[in-house]
């Protein structure tokens, strides 16, 4: 037996604690919560405002298990587990917990789920069909809100806001911009900007955290409004062209366009971090100002022409100059924006082709 | 950077900021830095402009523009005055300590002060902090190396971190945030006058010998020219020709008329790019590129880890930017045949030790940070562990180097540039998103000189150097000192760099950005 914090061949070894899950007996460690042990034998508890990137908040209670002994329905994501804890996870007094709750969120929600860019992957939807839960008796007033696209990035329809708060988390515990919390009470209760006003009119620096956490249709990238659903995209992990942080993220593509830019947790540097030109800044690919074709200069003007046009009169120009004025008649500027790949070939170009170690990038300048 | 990202957030107790704004420059990483500002860490900032990290910061030494090395000298002045050196670390791991003790001797907290602008007291308390605190970080960017002494404020740099022994462990270290996304890999791919691929010098026989048997060609063994020098031979007509990649010095590079005129005087220029730019403008040929999303490689990252670039769509202009190099330089004479992007990296690695042990089969399922040497090599997070690159670490103290031009009479007032969060370089104005949101220059002002000058958020001003005058509107705020203009250099219709300075650091040839003199008149 070790104690926690003792360590062993230094290593840390971490106090392992005995419970009961739906009938199972497993070791999980000392100090994890309900909701990680859980997921750590590989059962699914349902979650709105757990994020295993934010801090806990136990307020949507739809985590909500049964503890042998306890009386009330602890929120499995802030309750820690203790030697010999028994815990049923899908009992039926939970699912009916659960269905309520469900039933509570559907009845103020659009339920336009068919015109929902968030179809496929929003929680609400997810957990309803699970539970059968398709309409509410809790009949009352809906809200009205006006739909926030004051921006070119991301659109807001609070209508659709379960208020998990994971949007204001995120801001303030990520990004830390602290610019999204809770105003207002009771029915009036809204996650939105210091003065609730649009996200163009506030401090947002638009790095998109908000978006990539919230598990509804209330926070959604304005790119892929209409493009596809969500099961449709490709997701392609790739590395940021911007910045030297190195940011990874998945490009979503469909029918061999990209539509958007989604984060991805696995990314080493930056988890589901961005900021406002990675997420958002990649639609400069598709500017009708992109060059398609060679342009050679005639009368100084640009006339398009073949690969092959373009490549004769480099090879003859650049292979004269070399033969009248030496190789150190020639200079080559990589780019700190390209590939490794390209900047490697670049550099063999000047020294094995043209002969002279003129050859430098951005950095410097 | 000598050590890698994560541990702002996983190991650092204090993070000591200068010369960078992180929060919009490397944004992700300024998040990190917030985060564990916020968690305990401490965390200074020096900057002469109230950067967002200033909120969050324990202390602000906002120090005149150029006056780096004597902050650095004073600190260390008073660390060594008071025995807060790390005296195991000196006597093990660094030379010429002695020479170090004489230079910073003579920077007394008064007379730092008074070169500065920072309070006497915030010398101590930030000398002693950082002296005191086990596991310390040093940040940095182009606020130190664009100056011409930026060869020297970093060195400074790296002798502080020595006379304390923040250097090779985790949550310490010397931490130079590189600019572009690749720009450490354009480094380490040699694309540099001096070095092949790995920093493996070209005047060096071995290494030539090496270079010349894999590529079949006799090589020279003449260091090449940097970038200014280029376009200074352009000018002269020695350099005839040019071919540039994805690089727009029109815009980026410092006083710009001088780098138009040397695009002019070249007898043939080749621009491979994805717009027609500023740049392109004066080619001959130009090749239309491929962006990121179209092509697959690698982008190594300013904590030197290597990752993937994946294909995500088919390249616009019909093929990837590798297969348009290949084809060129085969068609001038010199066969070049990949199948893929792999097999160029494979032929790299097979000539650069450092990167031995990277390939693109453990890229699928890790990154790797080089050195990485061999193929069960874990890759090397943090750097000088035990042990420098040349043995011993090597004090090189500096004396107070003033930027190259000041402002005087006719030009009073003090230009600085730098990056806005919103847009990187001159690729950004291309996203309709974001120019449609952050179309214009607005440079910053403060409010005692707006007040001279009778202008207004919103007002429109001729800013003029000795090298060019730009138009600009104007942001009027306390961010930047009285005397001092910032502004951005990402927009054409506000070409900032026809204003910047010619003086270049005499080592690596980086322009003064950040310190030149310049008048402005409203319109």
């Amino acid at each position: 037996m070790f104690i926690s914090g003792q360590k062993r061949k230094g290593v840390k070894v971490l106090k392992m604690v005995s419970i009961v899950i739906n009938g199972k007996e497993v070791e999980v460690p000392a100090g994890s919560t309900v909701l990680q042990a859980a997921e750590m034998v590989g059962i699914d508890i349902p979650r709105f405002c757990y994020d295993p990137d934010l801090s806990p908040l136990g307020a949507c209670r739809m985590c909500v298990v049964e503890v042998k002994g306890n009386r009330l329905l602890p929120a499995a994501c802030v309750t820690p587990v203790f030697e010999g804890m028994e815990v049923n996870t899908e009992s039926e007094a939970v699912i009916e917990a659960r269905k309520t709750i469900l039933e509570l969120l559907v009845a103020n929600h659009p339920l336009d789920c068919m015109t929902c860019e968030k179809m496929g992957d929003c929680k609400l939807a997810e957990y309803c069909y699970r539970y059968g839960v398709k309409e509410s008796s809790f009949a009352g007033e809906k809200h009205q809100y006006a739909i926030d696209d004051s921006n070119p990035f991301i659109v807001r329809d609070l209508n659709k806001c379960i208020l998990c708060g994971a949007c204001v988390r995120a801001c303030e515990e990520m990004t830390g911009q602290d610019n999204l919390s809770f105003l207002y009470r009771g029915f009036d209760r809204k996650a939105t900007t210091a003065g609730d006003v649009d996200y163009i009119e506030s401090d947002c620096v638009f790095c998109g955290q908000c978006v990539a956490v919230c598990p509804t249709g209330a926070l959604t990238e304005k790119s892929m409004v209409g493009q596809g659903r969500r099961w449709e995209y490709g997701r392609i992990r790739t590395t940021c062209p911007f910045c030297g942080t190195g940011c990874n993220f998945d490009l979503a593509v469909k029918d061999g366009k990209i539509r958007g830019v989604l984060s991805n947790p696995e990314a080493t540097v930056n988890g589901r971090m961005l900021c406002v030109k990675g997420r958002f800044g990649w639609d400069f690919i598709y500017n009708e100002k992109r060059l398609t074709t060679p342009l050679i200069k005639k009368d100084g003007q640009f006339v398009p022409a073949s690969w092959d046009e373009a490549f004769d009169l480099i090879a003859e120009r650049l292979n004269a100059i070399k033969a009248q004025y030496g190789p150190d008649a020639f200079a080559a500027l990589s780019s700190a924006r390209c590939t490794n790949e390209e900047n490697y070939l670049v550099q063999k170009f000047a020294r094995a082709a043209m002969g002279t170690n003129n050859v430098d990038h951005c950095a410097r300048t | 950077m000598t050590n890698p990202i994560n541990e702002i957030t996983e190991h650092a107790q204090m993070m000591l900021l200068i010369g960078t704004n992180a929060t919009e420059a490397h944004p992700v990483i300024g998040y990190k830095m917030r985060q564990a500002a916020r968690r305990g860490a401490k965390l200074v900032v020096c900057d002469p402009r109230h950067i967002d990290l200033v909120d969050e910061a324990d202390y602000w030494l906002r120090l005149k523009p150029g006056t780096d090395i004597p902050l650095l000298n004073g600190l260390m002045h008073i660390i060594i005055k008071e025995g807060l050196e790390d005296k195991a670390f000196i006597e093990e791991r660094t030379e010429n300590y002695e020479e170090l003790k004489e230079v910073v001797a003579s920077y007394t907290p008064e007379y730092v002060a008074e070169l500065t602008g920072v309070p006497v007291e915030d010398l101590y308390a930030v000398a002693r902090l950082y002296a005191t605190t086990d596991r310390a970080m040093i940040f940095y960017t182009l606020g130190i190396t664009e100056h011409i002494c930026g060869t020297r404020n970093v060195m400074s740099i790296a002798n502080l971190a020595m006379l304390t022994g923040h250097l090779g462990r985790p949550g310490t270290g010397v931490c130079p945030m590189r600019g572009q996304n690749n720009v450490q890999g354009a480094c380490d791919m040699g694309a540099l006058p001096n070095v092949y691929p790995g920093y493996q010098p070209v005047n060096v026989d071995a290494n030539r010998e090496k270079f010349e048997k894999a590529w079949g060609v006799s090589l020279p063994a003449k260091i090449g020219l940097k970038i200014p020098e280029m376009f200074e031979a352009a000018h002269k007509g020695t350099v005839k020709a040019m071919y540039i990649l994805g690089e727009n010095p029109v815009l980026t590079d410092p006083n710009a008329n001088h780098i138009k005129e040397a695009l002019d005087n070249l007898e043939f220029l080749v621009v491979q790019e994805l717009f027609l730019t500023e740049t392109a403008q004066f080619a001959d040929v130009i090749l239309p590129a491929a962006s990121f999303a179209e092509c697959d490689g690698t982008f190594t990252n300013t904590e030197r880890r290597v990752q993937r670039v994946r294909k995500a769509i088919e390249p616009i202009p019909g093929q990837a930017n590798w297969q348009t190099i290949c084809q060129m330089v085969t068609r001038i004479g010199y066969p070049m045949a990949y199948d893929h992007p792999h097999d160029i990296w494979k032929e790299m690695a097979s000539l650069t030790p450092s990167m031995a042990g990277i390939n693109y089969d453990r890229l699928e399922k890790e990154s790797l940070q080089w050195p990485c040497p061999t193929l069960d090599h874990p890759g090397t997070p943090y750097l000088h562990a035990g042990k420098f690159t040349r043995g011993l670490g090597l004090f090189q103290p500096s004396e107070h180097i003033p930027p190259g031009e000041v402002p005087d009479q006719e030009y009073p007032y003090l230009l600085s540039t730098g990056r806005i969060l919103f847009h990187y370089n001159v690729t950004t104005p291309y996203s309709g998103g974001i120019s449609s949101v952050w179309d214009k220059e607005m440079a910053e002002v403060n409010p005692v000189d707006a007040e001279k000058l009778g202008i207004q958020t919103g007002s429109l001003v001729k800013v003029t150097s000795r090298r060019g005058q730009v138009t600009t509107a104007v942001r009027v705020t306390d961010r930047v000192l009285p005397g001092v203009i910032w502004m951005s250099f990402h927009y054409a219709s506000t070409p900032t760099n026809e204003l910047t300075s010619a003086v270049l650091d005499p080592v690596t040839g980086t322009g003064e950005y950040k310190v030149c003199a310049v008048k402005i008149e409203p319109i």
